[in-house]
């Protein structure tokens, strides 16, 4: 435990409830100055409301914040700001309409004469921000159509204009691909190095070990343990979390492959991707693998129809689908899991029922009304399979946490039994226990004969759950390898171009 | 480093990628500010061409008169457009205004005319702030509100005159000049309006406050987390907005010196119509005043046009309409357009 120096933020013996739910029973950690300190816990441990609690976006029911050893009470988000903490949230919050170099000013841009806005100073200091972060993004442009990735960068770029003593990342890795990664830390070493205290929640453990100091360990609300990564296995970490050990977290089994259910050939879409073709068999799990931005959610989304193909064609079971039609898509038994589940995957404002429901609103329904008994029935069978955390099926699935959402997302396709399955980023975002169902459960559907194409940024993920590992680089495809031929390095070397890798 | 082995190309595409993106949208504003000019000139041109007394000296000062009035409201509207909302109570707030001036200076002619104006800005300024108390801390859709006020302030307009109306012998000349008169050959009220909207449109881009209503329109979610008093800016909003409908009551009234309970009816679509033409997104976060004024100027000459022509006063409703559908439909197709092309300049650059 930090003894000497007063700690930058300290949190003691939080509460908070929502109604019935004990969101946090005890919340307690301190972050002193240069620490870069790991939140873990599973979905549901309590860690987003911690957050929340230290960012003055909710106010304990009891507890301290404590600030340099002073306490102290925000009301309200910008209290939190002028303490000194930032926090950079999962999903990018961002105006979509303004400039990059806005965004990051807004509500403080640099004045001029007159108090008018100093716009040149405004783009300055936003690209000596970016620069300082080491990334290639124009300041002027509009946010609009940046991918995730970049908008991760932007709201970090955000919380350093703020001179934030504490920063507090909640899963800023997520959406990042390797290089990515490595800027970020790289960026977390500067802030440390300026004395600066780093809150950093990740599920990835190979993440924590590589640049957190310490580790504070919730579980059910409360916080468990809180012991520097030095002293630490990962299975320690694990069997903190989970409260038991995990075997194995990938277990994909054997299954028996069978004839090819998706063929793809040559497809094509000007500019995003080139003649990419491939199949997969029912049985098989093949992973997508790559850099961020190398186009492979673009060809999920081409081979669903989401998108319109400019050349090439795609197959199931041998029988040709129409270009850019989803709904032939879904009547041909493919099921598509997006990335982004709150924009793509749910209706946030309809109930989890609705939600895991409204794929099969066709047998559901008799003569246009819904079966109301028939829905719920369905909704409970999913929520049981696949062991939902909830509260009520009526409830708003705004209020599951991330991983339960992503369950809701994959219970909508599962229930149009599907015969072949693309989902992207299955487990990204969530905690390392229902990462283990969630793997365990496409391992189950590939037993089942379904044809799994899984894209996916994490290499241990592909290289425990694929068959077959086909690398895509700038657009096409540059490297299909076996899963016996499969590691790290191969897989890094065709995503970066750098080797062309048959299998 | 890392850069580098994202793109074969290197370093090169990036910031380009990123400053054409950025080239783009700024060529797609200007496109669409460019198009309604051009929609503008081309009319002027057609209707010359048929009736030449269009383009007469008398003529073009009525085109700017008609749509002075308008383009004013059109810039108080835009303010709260751009805060995802709207305000459909503009035309009774300008009944109001304009029966209050015409019956205060009726009665008392020596009263000094900045101050008639004052009190019509005050009255239309506290319509303002009850329809945005009822938007903020009402939580009321604003549509609601200010259908409800729409309707509410109509009928205090009737309330009040009583069947009455304000005749223009009863206005003293000076006041009537302002509506009806010129400065180096310009209209006054065009002039006016040049000013109103070149002060609001400023404000938008140059000012802090201003830049928030943006934000608030393009992310409300956002907005708060970034620290922004949504209340407060959104109503200031309607507050404005306000205000800019009782300047125009006032110039209404110097305008056409006769005054009734029925002043400015229907107003308010012209005036969401000329901010929606405009480029105004109805869904906030993007649009300028700029825009909206030429919106008004736009819409003031076909009505103009139109009557010119001798076409039936059907037939303007349903080119209004028409236009209003187009300039929607753009819109839209544009912003799709745009979010694939910026979409793919960032996969692209990603590598």
């Amino acid at each position: 435990m930090s003894d000497s120096p007063t700690p930058l933020l300290a949190l003691d013996q939080a509460e908070k409830s929502y109604g019935a739910v004990r969101a946090l029973r005890n919340g307690t950690l301190s972050i002193g100055p240069g620490e870069v300190r790991a939140l873990m816990g599973e979905n549901g441990a309590g860690k987003s409301t911690l957050v929340k609690v230290l960012g003055g976006v909710v106010q304990p029911d009891a507890g301290t914040v404590l600030i340099d050893g002073a306490p102290v009470e925000f009301h309200n988000p910008t209290d939190a700001r002028d303490a000194g903490i930032a926090i950079i949230y999962q999903e990018p919050t961002l105006f979509p309409d303004l400039s990059v170099a806005e965004n990051i000013a807004m509500g403080r841009h640099p004045l001029g004469a007159a108090r008018r806005i100093d716009k040149r100073k405004m783009h300055e200091e936003a690209a000596e921000l970016l620069k300082r972060l080491g990334v290639r993004l124009d300041a002027e442009r509009p946010v609009r159509g940046l991918s995730i990735a970049d908008q991760q960068v932007v709201e970090i770029a955000k919380a350093l204009s703020f001179d934030a003593k504490v920063l507090i990342m909640d899963e800023p890795t997520a959406a990042l691909s390797g290089p990515e990664v490595a800027r970020l830390f790289g960026v977390v070493n500067t802030l440390k190095e300026r004395g600066a205290g780093i809150l950093f929640i990740s599920h990835r453990l190979e993440e924590v070990f590589a640049i957190c100091d310490t580790v504070t360990v919730m579980r059910d609300g409360a916080v468990v343990s809180d012991e520097k990564t030095a002293n630490l296995t990962e299975d320690d970490l694990v069997r903190r979390m989970v409260g038991r050990d995990l075997d194995a977290l990938f277990p994909k089994t054997d299954a028996t492959i069978g004839a090819a259910l998706l063929n793809v050939q040559r497809l094509t879409r000007e500019g995003v991707f080139t003649d990419v073709s491939f199949e997969v068999k029912a049985g098989e799990i093949v992973a997508l693998a790559g850099l961020v931005g190398a186009g492979r959610s673009e060809v999920a989304r081409a081979i669903f129809g989401i998108d319109k193909a400019d050349g090439g064609h795609v197959e199931v079971e041998g029988k040709r689908l129409p270009n850019g039609k989803p709904t032939a898509a879904m009547a041909a038994g493919i099921a598509f899991v997006p990335e982004d589940r709150r924009q793509q995957g749910l209706v946030m404002e309809l109930s989890i029922k609705r939600n895991a429901t409204i794929t099969s609103l066709a047998r559901l329904t008799k003569l246009g009304l819904i079966a109301g008994k028939a829905e719920r029935l369905m909704a409970e069978e999913w929520a049981q399979r696949l062991q939902l955390k909830f509260h009520s099926l009526n409830d708003n699935v705004g209020t599951l946490s991330g991983g339960n959402q992503q369950k809701v997302v994959l219970a909508k396709w599962l229930s149009t039994e599907p015969k072949v399955l693309i989902v992207d980023e299955p487990t990204r975002g969530i905690d390392v226990g229902t990462k283990s169902e969630v793997h365990r459960l496409l391992s189950d559907l590939a037993g089942q004969g379904i044809a799994v194409l899984m894209i996916s940024s994490e290499l241990p993920e592909v290289l425990g759950m694929a068959d077959r590992v086909l690398v895509m680089h700038e657009g096409r495809i540059t490297g299909e390898i076996s899963r016996a031929e499969a590691d790290e390095e191969r897989i890094m070397r065709a995503a970066t171009g750098r080797a062309e890798v048959a299998a | 480093m890392s850069a580098q082995t994202e793109t074969a190309s290197g370093g090169a595409v990036a910031p380009e990628a990123g400053a054409e993106a950025r080239r783009r949208t700024d060529v797609i504003f200007r496109v669409r500010e460019l198009g309604i000019v051009g929609a503008l000139g081309l009319l002027i041109l057609v209707t010359a061409l048929i009736e030449p007394r269009f383009v007469e000296a008398d003529s073009l000062r009525n085109l700017a008169l008609n749509a002075a009035i308008f383009a004013i409201l059109a810039a108080g509207q835009t303010l709260v457009l751009v805060t995802r909302n709207v305000d459909l109570s503009v035309s009774s707030v300008l009944a109001l205004s304009a029966f209050m001036a015409g019956t205060l200076l009726s009665d008392h002619p020596s009263l000094p005319i900045p101050i008639v104006f004052l009190l019509g800005m005050g009255l239309g300024a506290a319509a303002g702030a009850l329809n945005g108390f009822l938007v903020t801390f009402g939580r009321v859709p604003a549509l609601v509100v200010t259908l409800g006020t729409l309707y509410a302030f109509r009928g205090l307009a009737f309330l009040w005159t009583d069947g009455r109306q304000v005749n223009a012998e009863t206005l003293p000349d000076s006041f009537l000049n302002i509506g009806t008169g010129t400065i180096l050959g310009i209209p006054t009220l065009a002039l006016i309006a040049l000013v109103v909207v070149l002060i609001v449109g400023q404000y938008l881009r140059d000012f802090r406050s201003g830049r928030e209503l943006y934000a608030i329109g393009s992310s409300p979610e956002a907005a708060r987390l970034a620290g922004v008093r949504t209340d407060r800016r959104v109503l200031s909003a309607f507050v404005i907005a306000g205000a800019l409908a009782g300047l125009g009551g006032v110039l209404f009234t110097a305008r056409f010196g006769t005054v009734d309970a029925t002043a400015g009816n229907g107003y308010e679509f012209t005036v969401i119509a000329a901010a929606v033409v405009g480029g105004v997104t109805i869904n906030g976060g993007s649009g300028s005043v700029y825009g909206a004024a030429i919106g008004a100027v736009l819409l003031g000459t076909i009505t103009s046009s139109l009557i010119v022509l001798k076409v039936d006063s059907f037939w303007q409703q349903a080119a209004v309409g028409a236009l209003l559908i187009t300039a929607i439909a753009f819109d839209r197709w544009i912003g799709l357009r745009l979010d694939a092309a910026l979409r793919q300049r960032s996969a692209r650059r990603a590598g």
